[in-house]
């Protein structure tokens, strides 16, 4: 009840009223493409972001000075094609480098597992494990690809309030006429059964290379907490598939200037089209008016009315500090309280004076590493790496993607040198015992050992190093519990359950109050379809 | 040749028995061809020690319906079942916490540890067996085939719509949530207590190689609930003279109702001939011919031992090959020269209880972290009952058995040397873990029988050991039990049907599959 | 199974051994055989009844104003200091969860009393508040006395202030010395007052009372008793006459506090609290049921046993499982609980009707049943309460 707005309060700081339809909270991406879609629909728009750059989880950052680092997300191949057309976004400054291979898969006995785009390609690699696993690979893209396809439809459209279904959602369900008729009717079923599956129970009934399977079942974790013998992490591989651009299981691509340019082409684009974006403003209260919200009130006391306010930031943030939970009816309070966030990723970041030598890689090794280097041998690796996790305690042999963007893009270090950024999984945001200040030293000295038993050169390369502990993307990048994606995308959380069951088109228990980040349908990573989608409804509503 | 069947019935366990008698009672020539010497499959009752009746592979009933026990008429048939009267769970610290027949003594158990929990425990009892009662209908359903619908099946599709639709708004998501979360945060959303979302969580987990935190387990929780709504009793409970007294029930009604039953009567092969089930051949060499063949075994039997790879089609085999066992829980039968101290244990009628062994949630989820890279938990979870203490017909006066599930074990532990060194090691951490909580049980032990998933694949022909016929989990339930496309209990070989618990609804002493499965054979006019 | 503190006074008086359980509470039903004269106790002379296992939560803290207001369905800031307030409260539907009384203790520090345990949907309601719930049920122990005498008995323990205490006052006080806490409320709608006293103190607190309460004739009540007066009272008790929203399997299991007759209580111009919206919306559309009293036609009903050839029997216990209302063969609602009322020569009972029917004066059809056999007997509507007497709420004397 503490900061409910009452007119005498304001009376020093700012009012503003009627200058804009619509107040989105969080310059992050989604934010920053609802704001474009909005504004390119006559609207005027408002952009507020806390920090003193836009970008969210998706900024580019000089940790040392000439050294520049995307210091949470990575991966531009998961960027909406519709949403780069629709804002033009290479009209203001985006520029997509590819990156191939995929991954690079170095193993402990100096071999390596190197997914490539090509799929011939890839088979022809995976037969030095297994024949039957290079026979089986092109069929396994080809079954990812086509039931991809139909969750692609699915993510951009409101899922059903089940079990409330509106005409609207009966008319969705045309969309997926063409998609489940290329696949075959009988195949529907496969879908199902194969979706909330564990990816390791999955790989099992493809492959018989511990090595390919390790390496394809990392990708699966990307945007959960769990390990890959977790029932539904065969769901989130499809999803990956499924925004994709490059049709495969993991994000591959670089945005030039890291991905700070790819938020700031958004944010170009939205303005272009007339929001404005004011930074360093921070929002402390949703202000309510017999339970519609009415605009925004900032930390500095100022006020400003719209006839919608679109929250990019997460779910708790919304609703249990921008606005007062007292005036909510108690279910939607339990059922935010009960959003687990659970955030299990940690970041470090490498200033490098030469480029390592990874063992397994050889001579080929510049092309080798160009795209994402991942720590994550077999299957059981990946699991074992979960397993501490489930009683508060880290990896003691974690699972890395190491990415070095200065193969591709020259301009974010000093000449000759390099940038290097690891994401480390899994380092709980709760922890059993201990103190992140600790924890720093320990992820640190961690994942340097973990790269230098791959590369045991590394740790002479080694200039400078910075780490962002889960505690740290909370604090700094206002993400709860260090969860980039504002809510694990399990099973429980995913379509008519996401962001909270009752509210998954977007819209909130506070009428004229709507959402579009991470949180909503259809998750995380930095595919823009959240805005796109919430700003669809959001112009329904402003009708 | 020998005589002709309308019906012929691999494997005389709860659920062949089951589908022998219904389909005996609708008129049919049946015969159930028993492996063994004894009936019941999993669900038996041995005296391997004189004088000790051991329930030797599985322990308590919570499962089976009403329906059954009166279509059949089970109580003339010898069926006397119990509820147990509780469970009690010791804590490392020395406290426990119980539960008992009577919710408002649970309850105030509960406000020992946790006012808020006391409170809110009735509010989650009643949601489950809400949420029971709202899967019920689908579990008593045939599943429908998703791949070839058909008329009926859009008829299930559209009934099932309904259904859920009747459920409202806050149980459909509670559902949902229940179907996909894991026992332990679904528990967390109610409970503040480690201890009591330990003990509830441990429901979650059994017959399936899943931890407390493994999301899925609290559909497993809801499965064993329906027990407490559907089942004869309020509560878990046991068979007087032993669980194989409800295979002898069975049995006795299905030869009532004119089957015949043959023990010591293994089949090796279904006779098949145009693609077509005529008969079976026993490893005896005789071979016995039917107008169908149902096989109440589990499903890699039924389709990769019992017919020819090349009656089915390859997708058929691959998903079978696919299907998930794990077996996960071994048993441990002792005779007991007296009743076991529990330190924590201040009311001695919990001894009429389950004894479960599952101090704390890290407990039981460190138990499956230990097993699941092919191991045995080195501290298991454990369910122990000692049906003497209401029954003095399992043990000689004054002495006593006990029953006890432990979790977890697979099928192969490697480490530990041959099956021999396994089962021993295995033994060893089942009754040092008990002497932790009750330190005079290696003073009682008269006889031990130590099994372990192998063994009880070897002993009962149960792929992997799994009691369960196969996980309960998200891909392996309802129309996909066991694979999309044959889970109507019917094969691909006419006139050859499946309906062991490898079937929807799946494990427990249910008899559901051999109802359904009856039913479907009925209404194919076989 | 839980002992209340008083359970030594009240094992030793109750001579039938006649208990039930209360939330696994033990709880005199009947001290001796015929509980009628417990019940005229307490319409004419007085009784006590022991209470203490009723839950009760202690509430303090800068929010707990702003807790209980959003809680409640009463205006909990129209509270003083030394007042108690009955009141519902409300699910985010607006379906009744339980009621009770809050009594307003000292500034910012209130008590409620409950009839489910009702911690968790306290704390549940609290995020963000600055306040703190205190489960005290077991550390409170409270007697009913209720009855014409009552004052004058307590008067005699405590002083002429109780004089003072208007209905629904609380006060700290003394009684023969021992500290407590006496409001005037009841569940028997007579003049009487509640005792809250520590649970060391609680023994010595009866025989203090039975000393003195001689010469009033004091004796203690069982819940027979204690259900006939409270239904002569038209109070609602929570699994009998309404469901917890929170404890039934089916919607139209649960009840409005509107549709019970509880408008009163509900303020919906409050800021905001609970169930509000769907309230409001409910008092706009009008609710779908109207809580009655009927008083049943004793000829016609003695004309249905003179078809059995049989004398008219009122059986002298309340009565509790829900029976059909009918209006023309029609069902159109339930009596819910009822009763022979010794002290107005009638059958009375709770009924919840189609608000058409509610009108006092309305004639309905009641179902009887005699050797199970189904009969309807006559059944008029009234206005509840059925039984008021003045002096329960008045200062003088009786």
């Amino acid at each position: 009840m503490e900061n409910k707005t009452s007119e005498r309060e304001l009376s020093g700081a700012k009012e503003l009223r009627n200058k804009y339809d619509v107040i989105v909270i969080g310059a992050g991406h989604n934010g920053l493409v609802t704001a474009g879609y909005l504004a390119k629909a006559g609207h005027r728009v408002l952009v507020l972001e806390k920090r003193e750059m836009v970008g969210g989880a998706a900024v580019t950052e000089e940790f040392f000075p000439g050294y520049k680092y995307s210091s949470l997300a990575s991966g531009a191949s998961a960027l909406s094609p519709a949403v780069i057309t629709d804002l033009n976004l290479h009209q203001h400054g985006l520029e997509i480098l590819p990156t191939d291979p995929l991954i690079f898969s170095p193993q402990p006995d100096g071999s390596h597992l190197t997914i490539w785009h090509d799929v011939t390609r890839t088979a022809d690699e995976i037969a030095k494990y297994s024949q039957a696993d290079a026979a089986a690979y092109p069929q396994f893209i080809k079954v990812l690809r086509s039931y991809s396809q139909i969750m692609a439809v699915l993510n951009n459209i409101p899922p059903p309030d089940l079990p409330d279904v509106r005409w609207g959602d009966m008319i969705s369900l045309l969309k997926f006429v063409k998609p489940v008729r290329n696949l075959g009717w009988e195949y529907v079923a496969q879908v199902i059964r194969v979706l909330p599956m564990p990816i390791s129970d999955l790989l099992n009934e493809w492959f018989e290379s511990n090595v390919v399977k390790g390496t394809i079942a990392a990708s699966s974790v990307s945007n959960i907490s769990w390990g890959p013998q977790e029932t539904g992490t065969a769901f989130a591989l499809f999803y990956n598939c499924s925004v994709s651009s490059n049709n495969l299981f993991k994000f591959s691509g670089r945005v030039k200037g890291g991905m700070g340019a790819l938020t700031k082409s958004l944010a170009n684009a939205a303005k272009s089209f007339g929001a404005e974006i004011m930074t360093n403003s921070e929002v402390a209260e949703i202000v309510m008016e017999s339970g519609h919200a009415i605009g925004i009130k900032l930390t500095n006391g100022d006020l400003i009315t719209a006839a919608a306010v679109v929250s990019a930031v997460d779910m708790r943030t919304t609703f249990l500090k921008f606005i007062d939970p007292y005036f909510l009816d108690q279910k939607i309070v339990k059922h935010i309280q009960n959003i687990k966030y659970r955030g299990t990723m940690a970041r470090v970041h490498y200033a490098l004076d030469e480029l390592p030598s990874f063992t397994a890689a050889g001579a080929d090794v510049q092309q080798l590493i160009s795209g994402t280097v991942q720590i994550a041998p077999t299957m059981s690796y990946l699991q074992k790496a979960y397993d501490p996790v489930k009683y508060g305690r880290y990896s003691k042999r974690p699972y890395l993607d190491i990415q070095i963007p200065t193969l591709t893009d020259s301009t974010l270090a000093p000449e000759g040198k390099h940038c290097m950024s690891v994401t480390v999984k899994y380092i709980p945001f709760h922890l059993h015992e201990g103190d992140w200040d600790e924890m720093r030293g320990v992820i640190r000295q961690l994942v340097t050992d973990t790269i230098s038993e791959y590369a045991p050169d590394f740790e002479s390369c080694v200039q400078d190093c910075k780490v962002i502990t889960p505690l740290d993307i909370e604090d700094v990048y206002n993400l709860p519990e260090g969860n980039p994606v504002h809510g694990d995308m399990t099973l429980d959380q995913i379509l008519w359950m996401r962001p909270i069951p009752g509210y998954a088109q977007y819209r909130t228990p506070v009428h004229n109050l709507y959402l579009c980040s991470a949180a909503t349908h259809p998750g995380g990573g930095v595919t823009g379809i959240n805005g796109k989608n919430s700003s669809r409804e959001i112009l329904k509503g402003l009708k | 040749m020998t005589k002709n069947y309308d019906a012929i019935i691999i494997g005389g366990g709860h659920n062949g028995l089951t589908a022998a008698a219904y389909l005996a009672k609708a008129g049919r020539k049946v015969i159930v061809l028993e492996q063994r010497h004894v009936l019941g499959g999993a669900a038996v009752t041995e005296e391997i020690f004189p004088g000790f009746k051991y329930t030797v592979y599985s322990y308590v009933i919570s499962l089976l319906p009403p329906r059954i026990i009166r279509d059949l008429e089970l109580p003339k048939h010898g069926l006397h079942l119990m509820p147990l009267e509780g469970a009690f769970t010791p804590m490392e610290d020395g406290n426990y916490i119980a539960s008992y027949a009577d919710e408002d003594d649970t309850i105030d158990e509960i406000r020992r540890h946790s006012r808020r929990d006391a409170d809110i425990f009735p509010l989650y009892s009643n949601l489950m067996y809400d949420l029971a009662r709202a899967v019920r209908p689908i579990l008593t359903m045939v599943p429908p085939d998703l791949r070839r619908p058909g008329m009926d099946g859009l008829r299930t599709i559209r009934d099932l719509g309904k259904h859920v639709q009747t459920l409202g708004k806050e149980k459909f998501h509670w559902l949902t949530k229940i179907m996909t979360m894991s026992a332990h945060d679904f528990l967390r959303e109610w409970f503040e207590t480690d201890v009591l979302i330990a003990t509830q969580a441990s429901i979650g987990i059994v017959g399936t190689m899943l931890g407390p935190k493994s999301p899925g387990t609290a559909y497993v929780l809801l499965h064993y609930f329906l027990g407490e709504l559907d089942g004869a009793l309020s509560s878990w409970g046991w068979q007087r003279g032993g669980t194989g007294g409800v295979s002898e029930a069975i049995a006795s009604a299905a030869r009532s109702y004119g089957a015949e039953i043959r023990c010591n009567a293994p089949v090796v092969q279904v006779i098949v001939q145009n693609g077509q089930a005529v008969g079976v051949a026993l490893e005896n060499g005789d071979e016995i011919y039917g107008k169908t063949v149902v096989s109440a075994c589990d499903p890699k039997v039924t389709f990769r031992k019992l017919v020819d790879e090349k009656d089915l089609p390859s997708e058929l085999v691959q998903a079978i090959d696919n299907f998930k066992y794990r077996g996960s829980s071994g048993k441990v039968n002792l005779a007991l020269d007296g009743l076991p101290d529990f330190p924590a244990m201040k009311d001695k009628a919990l001894m009429r209880a389950m004894q479960e062994i599952c101090p704390s949630t890290d407990y039981l989820e460190q138990a499956y972290d230990d097993a699941k890279y092919d191991d045995f938990s080195k501290r298991p979870f454990m369910g122990c009952i000692i049906p003497s203490t209401v029954d003095p017909s399992m043990a000689p006066p004054g002495k006593h058995v006990m029953s006890i599930f432990v979790q977890y074990a697979c099928y192969d532990m490697p480490s530990h040397g041959d099956r021999d060194q396994q089962r021993d090691a295995f033994g060893n951490a089942v009754i040092d873990t008990l002497a932790e909580f009750a330190p005079n049980i290696k003073d009682l032990i008269l006889h031990k029988q130590v099994l372990t998933p192998w063994d009880i694949e070897q002993e009962l022909g149960i792929t992997e050991g799994n009691i369960s016929h196969g996980e309960l989990m998200l891909d392996q339930l309802f129309f996909m039990r066991p694979t999309p496309g044959w889970a109507k209990y019917r094969t691909p070989i006419r006139n050859y049907y499946q309906c062991g618990s490898g079937t929807h609804p799946g494990g427990g002493i249910t008899g559901t599959p051999g109802r359904l499965a009856a039913m479907e054979i009925i209404k194919d006019g076989k | 199974m839980k002992q209340t503190p008083f359970h030594p006074r009240t094992s030793e008086l109750c001579e039938l051994y006649n208990w039930s359980l209360w939330s696994n509470w033990l709880l005199v039903d009947m001290y001796a055989p015929d509980h009628t004269h417990e019940y005229f106790a307490v319409r004419t002379a007085c009784a006590v009844f022991d209470i203490s296992m009723i839950p009760k939560y202690h509430i303090h803290g800068p929010d707990a104003l702003g807790l209980l207001n959003r809680i409640v369905t009463q205006d909990v800031s129209r509270c003083a200091v030394g007042r108690v307030l009955y009141t519902p409260w409300c699910d985010d539907e607006g379906k009744i969860i339980d009621d009770g009384l809050l009594a307003h203790l000292d500034e910012g520090s209130f008590r409620l009393t409950t009839g489910d345990p009702m911690l968790y949907w306290l704390e549940d309601n609290a995020v963000r508040l600055d306040v703190s719930i205190d489960d005290v049920t077991e550390s409170l122990a409270g007697l009913a006395l209720q009855g014409p005498f009552s004052r004058d008995l307590l008067k005699q323990l405590s002083g002429e202030e109780i004089e003072k205490l208007a209905y629904f006052d609380i006060t700290k006080t003394k009684i023969a010395g021992i500290p407590v806490e006496v409001s005037r409320t009841g569940y028997t709608g007579d003049l009487g007052y509640e005792i809250w006293v520590q649970p060391q103190h609680a023994v010595q607190l009866w025989d203090m009372l039975f000393e003195a309460g001689e010469a009033y004739r004091l004796i203690p009540f069982g819940d027979f008793a204690l259900e006939m007066t409270r239904i002569e009272a038209g109070l609602l008790l929570t699994d009998v006459d309404f469901n917890s929203s929170m404890k039934v399997v089916h919607e139209f299991q649960k009840s409005s506090p509107l549709e019970l007759g509880l408008g009163w209580a509900v303020k919906l111009d409050k800021e905001f609290f609970v169930g509000q919206e769907a309230l409001k919306q409910e008092k706009a559309r009008g609710p779908a049921w109207a809580t009655v009293g009927l008083e049943v036609d004793l000829n016609s009903l003695e004309a249905i046993f003179a078809e059995f050839d049989m004398p008219l029997y009122l059986p002298p216990e309340a009565w509790s499982e829900a029976v059909p209302i009918y209006s023309h063969g029609e069902q159109i609602g339930k009596a819910t609980s009822g009763t022979w009322s010794p002290i107005l020569k009638k059958s009375i009972a709770i009924a919840r009707l189609k608000p058409q029917y509610a009108k006092p004066g309305t004639v309905v059809d009641m179902e009887v049943t005699i050797d199970a056999q189904r009969k309807q007997a006559k059944a008029t509507v009234v206005k509840l309460p059925f039984y008021d007497p003045p002096r329960k709420k008045s200062m003088g004397s009786h």
